[in-house]
């Protein structure tokens, strides 16, 4: 081994990369989801007024994340990609068709506007549902013969990634609502709480469903949680008290904390399926040593990502803070 | 007939490839110009250049953004379609494209905002200096892109370990020995993209009356530098073409449609390509001058296609014809350059409305002659995806069936073609929508410009008809 562990290092940007990914770019996909569902046209101005000016910001964290993946991990990248190809393009396809709305809807009659509505929320679920299915699909694993894909085209569609695909789409669609919570008032504020309310109740049914169902089809996973690592289970511990506390935060109207407890829920979930798979990355053969690149490319790479993650980071929170407080109806982003 | 799923992934990355080159062939450009033009409002306080620069901002938000959303599909295609050359190659092209991205958006994050949004609200030096880095920002970009696309042409400082790459010298392996040519190529052919978009609309605008003392200052400059660079660019591609001979000798056979080796070599201005007989069919040939130009003696030796077998070679025809296109436009951009300036010096460039018309359709030249000389270097590279490593067929993804190919050859025809034809229309409604002047108050207070937004939010223009009313 090398002096310091590169390996480490990738695996820990590249995770929090995702997390963050997932955390952003949740409650805007969100939003989009619940589209077709809000009050009225003027909440719904009110609701893209409140991602717009962050959503493209959120999605850097992708680009981040595929680039990075293919310099850090090529074997992620060579094996994932292939085997979720179709879901690959209907995930790009959702997010191209959803930021071209983002940039249209303001600018047009309200003619046109019906069909970047649609388009909107097309697009949205469309690429939270590919997102679930991935998530699925890495939990399932891969058909690989030396470190090479060999399995068909739509082996990851199966009935557990269908699950896990709406799973993600309705965790996604309580983050927007959630964060609607946090930044509108009047009607859609009461909207989303009722809304937030049962997304609750069905995500909690998904999370528990997925958290029986995949010990019982994976073994590794029935032995890194039901062997002696006790200590993992202040996780899903973690998890309920989260859920619990935006159960509370929801019935006493609570305007802040219904999108704080949300993240945590979303975030010690992941790190649940971190725990579950670690250090596997290529489901069920290769660990992350074995995706890596060559020391001489991560350290090349390191030392351009060391440089721009903190003036991303920085940039991600001087953003939030400028669009700190509620959205108004009156005060449009144009 | 059966799908072939290497075929059609070569289709579908040559569609995308297209579609998303011709924004930042434009963008990187256009950035250029807009600084430059700053630049002259800095130095001269003359209000028609400030108008200018406005404007054109706004036509370069969009296509910025529009270059941006069709440039996220290009960083997943490696994976999706050309897994093994992924695999392969991730130790030098991962690192490498990963910092074209991380570039992009520190760029982004840094000057685009204050480019766009910050016009009336930072101290003008402060504005041009955002203006600069953003042009200096696409250069970079494109650095880290060619040099990639360098490599895969003629790939240096690396070893290959159990079938992968490993860099032995980042310097040789980025400086690779096409890059310099192909980067400066590029870089002027750019340039050449934005000069005749500019030069066309203000000709556009000339004829209509509109604004005229600020585009007849853009037209006349346009030109100016138009009659530079158009030579210029003939010149770095003989350049390129030399380096091309040395490296890649099969793919200058090709463009010359020269199939045996032989001294004396002749130009072929056109012919029959008839590559299953190994020969063309007819020729129109102007004896010994391919020796000429690429030995620089009319008795040198020039190699031919039959060097190589036949399935080493490249489709000929394509390579043949798409030169032929691109010397030829070349050629028409200097003579069109050369007009103007001679209208110009006598005068008569802004009341020759024949020659201002003849800019219009001349928009499309330059971008055509970039698709086309894309078209020559990637296709006269096959059968080879990197130069004698690795090819199109290895790097293929091994479990790619045709259908799903087809599926998303045409699933990306569809997304683009509906989102490009909003994104191109809407760019035409900001031509025809024109200067405005700049707004009197800037939209209000501190905090209005302190809200980071996105590039395309920078256009003001209205999507279809809802308040076109007072537009001009």
């Amino acid at each position: 081994m090398e002096m310091f562990d590169f390996t480490l290092i990738w695996a820990a940007l590249i995770g929090f990369g995702i997390m963050m990914y997932i955390l952003l770019d949740g409650f805007d996909l969100g939003v989009g989801i619940l589209y077709p569902f809000a009050p009225d046209e003027a909440s719904r101005d009110v609701m893209m007024n409140s991602v717009a000016p962050i959503w493209d910001g959120n999605e850097t964290w992708l680009i981040m994340g595929g680039a990075g993946l293919w310099a850090a991990f090529p074997l992620v990248y060579s094996v994932f990609l292939p085997a979720l190809y179709i879901g690959v393009f209907l995930m790009l396809a959702g997010l191209i068709f959803r930021g071209v709305a983002f940039e249209f809807r303001f600018k047009s009659s309200a003619k046109t506007r019906r069909w970047w509505n649609l388009s909107f929320f097309l697009g949205s679920s469309v690429a939270s549902f590919a997102q679930g299915a991935v998530v699925g699909a890495y939990i399932q694993g891969f058909e690989t013969e030396n470190k090479v894909f060999v399995g068909g085209a739509l082996d990851w569609l199966t009935p557990f990634t269908v699950m896990t695909g709406f799973g993600l789409m309705a965790g996604y669609a309580l983050l927007g609502a959630t964060w609607v919570i946090l930044k509108t008032e009047g009607e859609v504020r009461t909207w989303a709480y009722g809304i937030a309310n049962k997304l609750l109740w069905l995500v909690l049914a998904v999370f528990l469903a997925i958290s029986v169902w995949t010990p019982t089809v994976n073994a590794a996973v029935f032995e890194r949680w039901f062997g002696h690592l006790n200590i993992i289970w202040i996780l899903p511990a973690l998890v309920a008290f989260f859920a619990y506390q935006l159960w509370r935060s929801l019935r006493q109207h609570n305007d802040t904390r219904p999108f704080v407890m949300t993240l945590g829920i979303f975030m010690f979930t992941y790190l649940g399926l971190v725990v579950s798979k670690w250090p596997v990355i290529v489901p069920p053969d290769y660990t992350l040593w074995d995706a890596a690149s060559a020391p001489e490319s991560q350290l090349f790479l390191l030392l351009g990502f060391l440089f721009v993650l903190p003036i991303v980071l920085a940039y991600t929170t001087w953003t939030y803070w400028v669009f700190r407080g509620k959205v108004r109806p009156d005060a449009g982003y144009h | 007939m059966e799908l072939d799923p290497l075929l059609l992934s070569r289709l579908q990355f040559a569609f995308v490839v297209s579609f998303h080159a011709i924004f930042p062939v434009f963008t990187i450009g256009l950035a250029s110009y807009i600084a430059l033009i700053n630049g002259l409002f800095y130095v001269t306080k003359n209000p028609d250049w400030s108008r200018l620069a406005y404007f054109w901002t706004k036509v370069f938000a969009v296509a910025f953004g529009m270059g941006v959303v069709s440039g996220v599909v290009m960083s997943f295609q490696f994976g999706t379609n050309w897994s093994n050359f992924a695999y392969a190659a991730s130790n030098f092209l991962g690192p490498v494209l990963t910092y074209e991205v991380i570039t992009a958006f520190f760029l982004e994050a840094a000057f685009l905002g204050v480019l766009l949004f910050g016009r009336n609200k930072v101290p003008p030096a402060a504005y041009l200096f955002s203006a600069i880095m953003v042009a200096v920002g696409t250069f970079i970009s494109s650095f880290w892109i060619l040099s990639a696309n360098s490599w895969m042409h003629t790939p240096a400082g690396y070893e290959m370990i159990n079938g992968m790459v490993h860099v032995t010298s980042w310097s040789q392996a980025i400086f690779n020995p096409s890059f310099i040519y192909r980067f400066a190529h590029m870089v002027v052919a750019s340039f050449l993209t934005g000069g005749f978009v500019v030069a066309g609309v203000s000709a556009w605008y000339l004829l209509r009356q509109r604004d005229v003392a600020a585009n007849r200052r853009a037209l006349s400059m346009c030109l100016w530098l138009l009659l530079v660079l158009t030579p210029l660019q003939a010149f770095i591609g003989d350049l390129h073409g030399i380096n091309t001979l040395e490296h890649q000798p099969t793919k200058v056979a090709a463009m010359e449609g020269n199939w045996e080796t032989q001294a004396r070599a002749p130009l072929l201005i056109v012919a029959g390509i008839d590559q299953d007989a190994q020969e063309n069919s007819w020729e129109l040939a102007i004896p010994g001058l391919a020796s000429l130009i690429l030995k620089h003696d009319v008795n040198g030796v020039v190699p031919g296609l039959t060097e190589v077998s036949p399935d080493e070679q490249p489709n000929v025809l394509a390579v043949f014809w798409a030169f032929r296109v691109m010397v030829g436009l070349g050629f028409l951009m200097i003579a069109v350059a050369l007009i103007g300036v001679v209208l110009n010096l006598r005068g008569r460039l802004y009341n020759t409305t024949w020659y201002q018309r003849l800019l219009l359709p001349m928009i499309a030249a330059p971008f055509i002659a970039v698709l086309a000389g894309w078209i020559v270097t990637e296709v006269g590279r096959s059968p080879w995806l990197i130069h004698n490593v690795m090819t199109h067929e290895q790097g293929v993804t091994p479990s790619l069936g045709g259908g799903t190919a087809l599926f998303s050859l045409l699933g990306y025809m569809l997304v683009y073609g509906v989102v490009f034809s909003a994104g191109i229309y809407y760019l035409t409604r900001v031509v025809r929508h024109g200067m405005q002047a700049e707004p009197e108050q800037p939209s209000s207070s501190l905090e209005e410009f302190e809200r980071p937004a996105r590039p395309l939010s920078a256009a003001d223009v209205t999507f279809d008809d809802r308040t076109d009313t007072q537009g001009a």
